[in-house]
C-alpha cells in the first residue's frame, strides 16, 4: 500500500483532547484510515479522555468506555452480539500499556483462549499516563517515572511475545512512525480469524519529557536504533517487517544514545544502564529469531 | 495555496432512539475537547512553493487538522490545529514554518 492510497476520509476529529503531538491520538485515527466499521472499546486511560467531554465526542465511530480491567472481556461481548444480531463492524479492543500488560492481560488471555473475533491494539505510551505518569510493567528499564524517581530497575515485559504463544492466527508490533505499515497490519488482522493482537508504539511528550514536534522522530530512532522491532507472526511463523530487517546486524543500527537523548525521561541514566539496555535488545532479536 | 476540504469529516447524524435518558451517550463533533486552537504557541505555515504534495505531513498529524484536496494539495485547519509541529518536523522539504502566534 502506498501512502496515496490512504483513504481522504476522517473519523477522529479535530478538537479532541490529547496533548499536542500525541501519539495516541494518531493512532487511533490510523484505525480508522484501516478499518471500515470499527466498533471500539476503550478501558480506563489517556484514549478515555481524549474523546472529549460528554455530550460530543471525537470519535466518529462507535465506542464504549469500559472499566480499565475489562476490555478484552467487554469486546468479546460486543463481538458475540454483533455476530448473533447479524451486524456488521470489527471489534477493537484499544488499551493502553497499563490496560493490557498491568491490569487487563487476564480478559485478554481469556479472549484470546476463547478465540473471540477481535482485534486487540495496546497502544504503548509505556506508563501509566493519564493519572500522572506512573510506571507499568512495559516501562522500559532506565526510564524515569513519577514511581521510578531513579529510573526503573526491572526490564519491559513482552506482551507481544506473551500473545504468540497463545497460538493466536496474527500478533503484531507496529508504531505511529510507520502509518502505512501500521496500517497494512490492522487490514491484515482484520482479514484472520479469532483474536487478533497488536502492541503499537506510541510516544508521549508530556510522559516521555520530549518535545511534542519529535513524536514520529522518537519512533524512527526507536526502530534505527533497533530498540523497537517491527514484526509480524501470522499463521505460525514471525517475520520481521521490511522497516525493521535492516537493523538486524548490530553495526547497522544507530546508536542506542541517539534514540536516549532526545527524551528526558532517560535524562538522568547511567552508562551501566545503557549497557543493560543494550543487552536487552541483543536479547530481544536472538529472542525473535528462534520463531522465525 | 489551498483550502481546507472540509468534505473530509465524517459525521453522521446518529438516531440514538431516546437512550440517551438511559446512558450517558456522547455523540460525534468537531471540539470535543474544546477550541483547541487556543493551545496553539506556534502556528504551521506551508510554503507552498516547496510543497511536493508528498502527504507526509497529512498522514502524521495527529489532530487530522491538515487535509488532503482530489489533487493532494494539503491544508491546515487553524480552527483546531494545536500547533505541535509535527508536520513541520516530517516535511522532507521543509516547507512547513512555524511562527509565533500573537
Ligand atoms: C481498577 C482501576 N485502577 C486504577 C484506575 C485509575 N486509572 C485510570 S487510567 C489509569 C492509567 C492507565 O494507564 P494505561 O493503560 O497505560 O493508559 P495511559 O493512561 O497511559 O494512556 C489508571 C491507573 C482505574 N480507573 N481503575
Ligand atoms: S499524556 Fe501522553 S498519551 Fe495521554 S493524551 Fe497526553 S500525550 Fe497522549
Ligand atoms: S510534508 Fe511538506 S512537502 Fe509534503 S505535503 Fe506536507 S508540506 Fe508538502
Ligand atoms: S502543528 Fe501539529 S496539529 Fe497542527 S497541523 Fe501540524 S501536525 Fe497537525
Ligand atoms: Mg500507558
Amino acid at each position: 500500500m502506498l501512502l496515496r492510497d490512504v483513504k481522504f476520509e476522517e473519523k477522529w476529529l479535530p478538537g479532541n483532547a490529547a496533548c499536542p503531538g500525541c501519539g495516541l491520538s494518531l493512532g487511533l485515527r490510523l484505525l480508522t484510515k484501516a478499518i471500515e466499521k470499527p466498533v471500539v472499546v476503550i478501558p480506563a486511560s489517556c484514549a478515555s479522555v481524549v474523546q472529549g467531554a460528554w455530550p460530543k465526542s471525537s470519535a466518529s465511530f462507535p465506542l464504549l468506555n469500559i472499566a480499565m480491567a475489562g476490555a478484552g472481556a467487554a469486546a468479546s461481548g460486543i463481538a458475540n452480539a454483533y455476530e448473533m444480531l447479524g451486524k456488521e463492524g470489527t471489534v477493537v479492543a484499544w488499551a493502553g500499556d497499563g490496560g493490557t500488560a498491568d491490569i487487563g492481560l487476564q480478559a485478554l488471555s481469556g479472549a484470546a483462549e476463547r478465540g473471540e473475533n477481535i482485534i486487540f491494539v495496546m497502544y504503548d505510551n509505556e506508563a501509566y499516563m493519564n493519572t500522572g505518569i506512573q510506571r507499568s510493567s512495559s516501562t522500559p528499564h532506565g526510564a524515569w517515572t513519577t514511581t521510578t524517581p531513579e529510573g526503573k530497575r526491572e526490564f519491559k515485559k513482552d506482551v507481544a511475545a506473551i500473545m504468540l504463544v497463545h497460538n493466536l492466527e496474527y500478533v503484531a508490533t507496529a508504531s505511529v512512525s510507520y502509518p502505512v505499515d501500521f496500517i497494512e497490519k490492522l487490514k491484515k488482522a482484520e482479514a484472520h480469524k479469532g483474536t487478533k493482537f497488536i502492541q503499537l508504539y506510541s510516544p508521549c511528550p508530556p510522559g516521555w519529557r520530549l518535545d511534542a514536534s519529535k513524536t514520529i522522530e522518537v519512533g524512527k530512532l526507536a526502530v534505527e536504533t533497533g530498540a523497537w522491532i517491527l514484526y509480524e507472526y501470522e499463521n505460525g511463523k514471525l517475520t520481521i517487517s521490511p522497516i525493521s530487517s535492516r537493523f538486524r546486524e548490530k553495526k547497522a543500527r544507530r546508536p542506542l544514545i541517539d534514540y536516549l537523548s532526545l527524551q528526558g525521561r532517560f535524562a538522568g541514566i547511567s552508562q551501566q544502564d545503557i549497557a543493560k539496555l543494550e543487552a536487552e535488545i541483543d536479547r530481544k532479536w536472538e529472542f525473535l529469531s528462534k520463531f522465525e | 495555496m489551498a483550502d481546507v476540504n472540509e468534505e473530509v469529516y465524517v459525521i453522521p447524524e446518529i438516531d440514538t432512539k431516546g437512550l440517551e435518558k438511559e446512558f450517558p451517550l456522547s455523540k460525534p463533533g468537531f471540539g470535543a475537547g474544546g477550541k483547541t486552537n487556543e493551545w496553539r504557541l506556534l502556528r504551521p505555515v506551508i510554503n507552498y512553493e516547496k510543497c511536493i504534495k508528498c502527504l507526509i505531513c497529512w498522514i502524521d498529524c495527529p489532530e487530522a487538522t491538515i487535509t488532503r484536496g482530489k489533487d493532494n494539495s494539503v491544508a491546515i485547519n487553524y480552527d483546531y490545529c494545536k500547533g505541535c509541529g509535527v508536520c513541520a518536523n516530517e516535511c522532507p522539504t521543509k516547507a512547513i514554518e512555524m511562527v509565533k502566534e500573537d
